[in-house]
């Protein structure tokens, strides 16, 4: 975990979600108008970097929140929010889920975040939290 | 009927505001021990756990299922489940196991077994445990600021002196939902303006959090609730999966976040299944594990007065604090929701997680009053500030929180207030005038705040949040206003997103903006000489509240030039006439010109000799140089008397009256309360003092007692009599004095 914190050891090795790089993220270039929120957003590279720092921490179960949440960092905002809408109790039927995981896993290679989803169906299923 | 003076006043006392029951089980009206709490137990067949708790895989409700699927390692379980729960609560209290051992098999166990564990342990055990398995070495705070006319200069002030006394955290939240991208926005604008850092958050219906946060204004969140029933979880409108997804959602935009439960919600929501608070909370938290949640905000938290209600109710939220953090969860340990009416109370309450110390002592300080608080909250509030920062000074414990001076805190308010002003004119929104600014700066609450037009600010703040408006751009209008400093602050905070350190467990910024967290800060304690101790400039910075004196200047007032009227005459023989000898301490009318109640010496001689003398008797005064002690004092003037009457009289003003055949320690009459004599008093006991010498029947002189003289004056006293002590001269026999006065006869 020598590299922990990134910010301070490993500042030159990250990029933004937009790829830029750390030495660009300045207020004169916000000032300039030459930075937008998408480029201040993290990459999953960097979740994924977080997430084995906290699995050699000791900490398995944030170590797969953060793998999930390296998988979310392509997903828009507006997705983000119609999936968890979903999620929450009877919003889905079962093939709802299915497919969201389908496509999660189609376009963004979201394997884990798949996983979680069909998990739920299951559950939702056997436990009546599926849409009525 | 007769009613008993005491029990009269007993039932007015501020405690019997509050309500207490019975315990209820089958309501859920029950802190721990349910007789409906399962035994602990696990049943696992090929990698798959079959039961658990003494339940069948068919009947796991959706708890339980993402418990078994998330939570526990298999790999241990059978190992953990067979450790009996004495022997855990041994090791929890036992300095010597360090904490990752006991986490590596706190990493196997059941609801049930948690619950069994802390079962074992009283409230000091709990509290050296919390100490050791606390994830963060260093402790921490957070600070709720809100206010009723969800006024942005003043919310912006506020969180910028919250920043400033230390708090790594600020929440606010609303009163009317659609003011939330505006109170985020000048939490964050003031908190950076205080110190760049620390983290905000901005308390509201889940999908709009995830708004905010995604438009930078926010940094972390905390109430992703969970509750321990299916049907408690439902009713709040989620699934163990649809929080873990937020959660991931989050940290997928570079979001800390912090679930939050607690006991007695399943028990006020109507569906507590008949079992203990404490049994129901072990699940909560083994969800908010399972789900990836770095950590809890736990503690009861806006239920608090039920766990209160019921008995050993603190030293269950004690243990539920306790348990969030055997399973390695960042602890932000209530004391926010109002507790108590009882100062007391509540105090007592306070002390369980601020002595171990715990991640967030708070999960929300009332850094404004608490009439302001939003949350229900407000069990200690800005009004507490003072003796918040002296119990840390008396105990040498850091809560979290740092003294300011009044300069310090008008000065950063009024920067917050007028950069948020600035931001308001940049982005054209509803303007903050200059008159408001003032008023923030100086204000205690709502109530000394301009009122400001509702509308054109709800229509302005529903523009802001559909706008593409974000964090960026509240930095461009920072700069083109002159506060490049907060600007970058907030930058910083930009960058610090990407970088994500602050995603690991128990995470904050220090003071030079530098992150700690469970993994470059893990506690690392194990009994004496171990883990966080503030010392250095912390603990300099926490002993130097603004109310604290250099005690040189204590007596600056009761020294003077000596009293030229009283002079030396040689060495003070025996009397042989009916007299009255008034002895003075070695520093009287010297080195010392005062009494402790600010009388001065020569008032006090002449009202002394006036008392003597209104009973026909002639006085002789000396002056005691071998000893500074009043009694010693009073004797040797009743040895030099003539008629074996003496008065003892120290510089600070107590005195004494004396006789020759007393042992040195009794005496006739003894006047300790300086503080509370005044110039009749000392006259009445010279008067006295001559009844004696006559040998007349006496009354003693009346003195009012006043217990806290002592309290107020203990320094000044003890300061008072070192310099009489200093006046000692042991080689110095008394000297008889002059005092060119005479009295009206």
């Amino acid at each position: 975990m020598s590299e922990y914190p990134l910010r301070e050891n490993a500042a030159e090795q990250l990029r933004t979600l937009s790829g830029k790089s750390f030495e660009e993220i300045t207020t004169e270039a916000v000032a300039a108008g030459e930075l937008t929120g998408e480029d201040l957003r993290t990459h999953g590279d960097t979740l994924r970097q977080q997430a084995a720092i906290a699995r050699a921490g000791g900490y398995p179960q944030l170590a797969a929140n953060l793998l999930r949440a390296a998988e979310l960092t392509e997903v828009p905002n507006d997705e983000l929010l119609k999936i968890y809408e979903l999620l929450r109790p009877e919003r889905a039927a079962y093939d709802d889920l299915l497919k969201l995981a389908q496509h999660l896993e189609g376009s963004y290679r979201a394997t884990e975040n798949a996983a979680m989803l069909r998990e739920a169906a299951r559950v939702y299923r056997e436990r009546g939290l599926l849409r009525r | 009927m007769e009613r008993s003076k005491r029990f009269d006043l007993l039932a007015k006392r501020d405690i019997n505001k509050e309500t207490f029951v019975e315990p209820w089980p089958e309501a859920g009206l029950i802190v721990a021990d349910s007789p409906y709490d399962p035994r602990p137990s696990i049943e696992i067949e090929s990698g798959r756990v079959v039961a658990m708790d003494g339940r069948r895989r068919a009947d796991f409700d959706a708890l339980d299922l993402f418990i078994v699927s998330h939570a526990l390692d298999l790999n241990i379980a059978e190992e953990a489940m067979a450790l009996p729960s004495p022997e855990y609560a041994r090791m929890l209290a036992d300095i010597n196991v360090p904490r990752e051992e006991i986490a590596r098999l706190i990493a196997g166990c059941s609801p049930a077994k948690l619950t069994d564990i802390v079962r074992h342990m009283n409230v000091l055990e709990m509290m050296m445990a919390l100490a050791k398995m606390r994830v963060r070495r260093t402790p921490a705070n957070q600070a709720h600021v809100t206010n009723w006319r969800e006024h942005p200069a003043l919310l912006a002030a506020d969180a910028a002196e919250a920043a400033r006394r230390g708090f790594a955290e600020v929440e606010t939240t609303v009163r009317v939902a659609r003011f939330a991208p505006f109170n985020a926005l000048a939490i964050l604008v003031g908190t950076q303006t205080g110190r760049g850092g620390v983290l905000t958050q901005c308390s509201v219906e889940e999908a709009l959090g995830l708004r905010l946060a995604m438009k930078g204004l926010t940094s972390y969140a905390e109430t992703l609730s969970v509750y321990g029933t299916e049907l408690t979880f439902t009713d709040g409108d989620d699934t163990p999966w649809s929080k873990a997804f937020l959660a991931s959602a989050y940290a997928s935009r570079g979001v800390k976040i912090r679930f939050t439960s607690g006991t007695g919600s399943e028990a006020l929501m109507g569906r507590a299944e008949q079992k203990s608070m404490l049994y129901l909370e072990a699940r909560c938290l083994l969800v908010v594990k399972g789900a990836g949640s770095q950590g809890v905000q736990n503690g009861s938290i806006s239920c608090i007065a039920l766990p209160e209600a019921l008995p050993g109710g603190v030293r269950a939220v004690l243990a539920e604090n306790l348990l969030a953090s055997m399973l390695g969860l960042e602890v932000a340990s209530g004391n926010d929701a109002l507790a108590s009416h009882s100062s007391i109370r509540k105090t007592a309450k306070l002390m369980t997680q601020f002595i171990p110390g715990t991640d967030f002592i708070f999960s929300g300080y009332s850094a404004i009053p608490k009439r302001d608080n939003l949350f229900g909250g407000g069990n200690f509030d800005a009004e507490d500030f003072d003796d918040y920062n002296v119990l840390q000074r008396d105990m040498q414990i850091d809560g979290g929180v740092r003294p300011i001076g009044e300069d310090e805190a008008l000065m950063i308010r009024r920067k917050a207030a007028c950069a948020i002003q600035a931001v308001y004119r940049e982005l054209k929104l509803p303007p903050i005038t200059d008159a408001e600014v003032d008023a923030a700066t100086v204000a205690h609450s709502s109530d000394d705040m301009p009122e400001r037009e509702l509308l054109p600010d709800l229509e302005a703040a529903d523009a802001f949040l559909a706008s593409d408006a974000d964090f960026l751009t509240v930095i461009r209008a920072l700069r083109n206003c002159g506060f490049s400093d907060v600007a970058d602050n907030i930058l910083e905070m930009g960058r610090q997103r990407i970088a994500g350190d602050y995603l690991q467990p128990s995470a904050i910024f220090d003071d030079d903006f530098k992150v700690l967290s469970a993994i470059n800060d893990g506690n690392d304690y194990t009994g004496p000489g171990s883990g966080y101790r503030p010392a250095g400039r912390r603990w300099r910075e926490m002993q130097a509240i603004p109310q604290a004196k250099s005690p040189e200047g204590f007596v600056d007032p009761h020294v003077g030039a000596p009293l030229a009227r009283l002079v030396e005459l040689g060495p003070a023989a025996k009397g042989r006439q009916n007299e009255v000898v008034l002895a003075l301490g070695p520093a009287f009318g010297c080195a010392l010109r005062r009494t402790i109640g600010g009388l001065d010496h020569e008032d006090v001689l002449k009202a002394i000799l006036s008392g003597i003398a209104s009973e026909g008797l002639v006085a002789r005064i000396v002056r005691v140089y071998h000893s500074s002690d009043c009694a010693a004092i009073g004797y040797v003037g009743a040895r030099l008397s003539g008629s074996g009457i003496g008065i003892g009289l120290q510089s600070r003003g107590t005195t004494v009256i004396h006789q020759h055949h007393l042992a040195p320690l009794n005496n006739l009459e003894l006047f300790p309360q300086s503080p509370s004599l005044t110039l009749e008093t000392y006259e009445r006991i010279g008067s006295n003092a001559a009844r004696y010498a006559l040998g007349l029947a006496t009354v003693p002189v009346a003195v009012k007692i006043d217990n806290g003289a002592r309290l107020r004056l203990i320094v000044k006293t003890a300061l008072l009599h070192r310099r009489e002590t200093d006046a000692v001269d042991a080689q110095k026999p008394p000297q008889e004095l002059r005092f060119a006065w005479e009295p009206d006869t």
